[in-house]
């Protein structure tokens, strides 16, 4: 005769001659009258066949498949919960930073160079506006400077000037940007190095601002 | 007089509302995400009129993830009080 493997959770026993039901008629089980388990405190096997029907590991070790999904899936819910919670610091941390910046006010007007300090073609390290911002000075003819920030805007690595090729090269992940406008031309950088406002003043050259931009 | 009966839910029926909560959850989270990397790029970028805006809108999510798990907890609370 073949084992019964109908959902345990179920109180009707379809079947008459199943185990407790011995001599009895009707459908009822014979357990129907006992002390009554909570549906929720059954222990369900995966294959939903009775206890008595599984492996003696499981029988041993049960556990309640059904329980163990709700619980899984509750618990998933609520550290999901806790990265929107994340997300949102994030938003705000942001929102602090910009706020922090507006404080600060407009940026300081700094003597980088002299104009007879640079070739064609040449290029000049210097800091602008903090001391830890390093910024590239590049003369690319008799009357024009072009300066930027030195930082990739992928990852902050430091980007090299190749004037000889009209790009600053990255090469961390060889990113690189227009030697002209600091417009990201290849690589994985997608914003444009930050631009340095200068004024010439006689033959000084001043970073008077920083201009970031998106494209 | 209307009266409503206060029958719990099932373990089955909390099981298949949690399923619908996460996947409500998840698609928040992931909205979340994506504001969180274009607003930080905007920012990046000199654009900040999108800050205050993009962290309204992600405290708003937060408060709608915080009031589904509200609502769960209150589930299996009331699921505990009247089970006893």
């Amino acid at each position: 005769m073949s084992e019964v493997t109908a959902d345990p959770r179920s109180p009707i026993d379809p079947q008459v001659n199943s185990s407790g039901r011995e001599g009895l008629t009707g459908t009822a089980p014979a357990s129907l009258y006992g002390p009554l388990v909570e549906r929720e405190q059954i222990t369900i096997a995966p294959d939903f066949a009775p206890a008595d029907a599984q492996p003696a590991w499981r029988q041993d070790f049960p556990i309640d498949w059904p329980q163990d999904q709700y619980v899984e899936r509750r618990d998933f819910m609520k550290f999901m919960v806790l990265t929107s919670a994340a997300f949102a610091v994030g938003q705000l941390w942001i929102a602090a930073q910009n706020w922090w910046r507006r404080q600060n006010g407009s940026y300081e007007i700094r003597r980088i160079a002299s104009v007879d300090d640079v070739a064609v073609g040449g290029t000049i390290v210097f800091t602008y506006p903090a001391e830890h911002d390093p910024c590239l000075l590049v003369r690319t003819s008799d009357t024009e400077f072009v300066a930027f920030s030195q930082k990739c805007t992928h990852l902050s690595c430091a980007v090299i000037p190749r004037p000889e090729e009209g790009i600053f090269f990255c090469p961390c992940h060889e990113g690189r940007f227009d030697l002209r406008s600091g417009a990201p031309t290849a690589g994985p950088p997608r914003r444009p190095l930050p631009r340095i406002l200068l004024d010439i003043r006689g033959r000084t050259i001043y970073a008077v601002g920083v201009e970031e931009r998106t494209v | 007089m209307r009266t409503t009966a206060h029958r719990p839910f099932s373990r089955d029926q909390r099981t298949t509302i949690v399923y619908g909560m996460l996947a409500f959850v998840l698609i928040i989270v992931i909205l979340q995400l994506w504001l969180l990397t274009a607003t930080m790029n905007a920012w990046l970028g000199g654009d900040d009129t999108v800050v205050l805006p993009a962290a309204a809108v992600s405290l708003g999510c937060l408060c709608l993830n915080a009031g589904l798990l509200w609502y769960l907890a209150r589930l299996e609370r009331v699921r505990r009080q009247l089970s006893g």
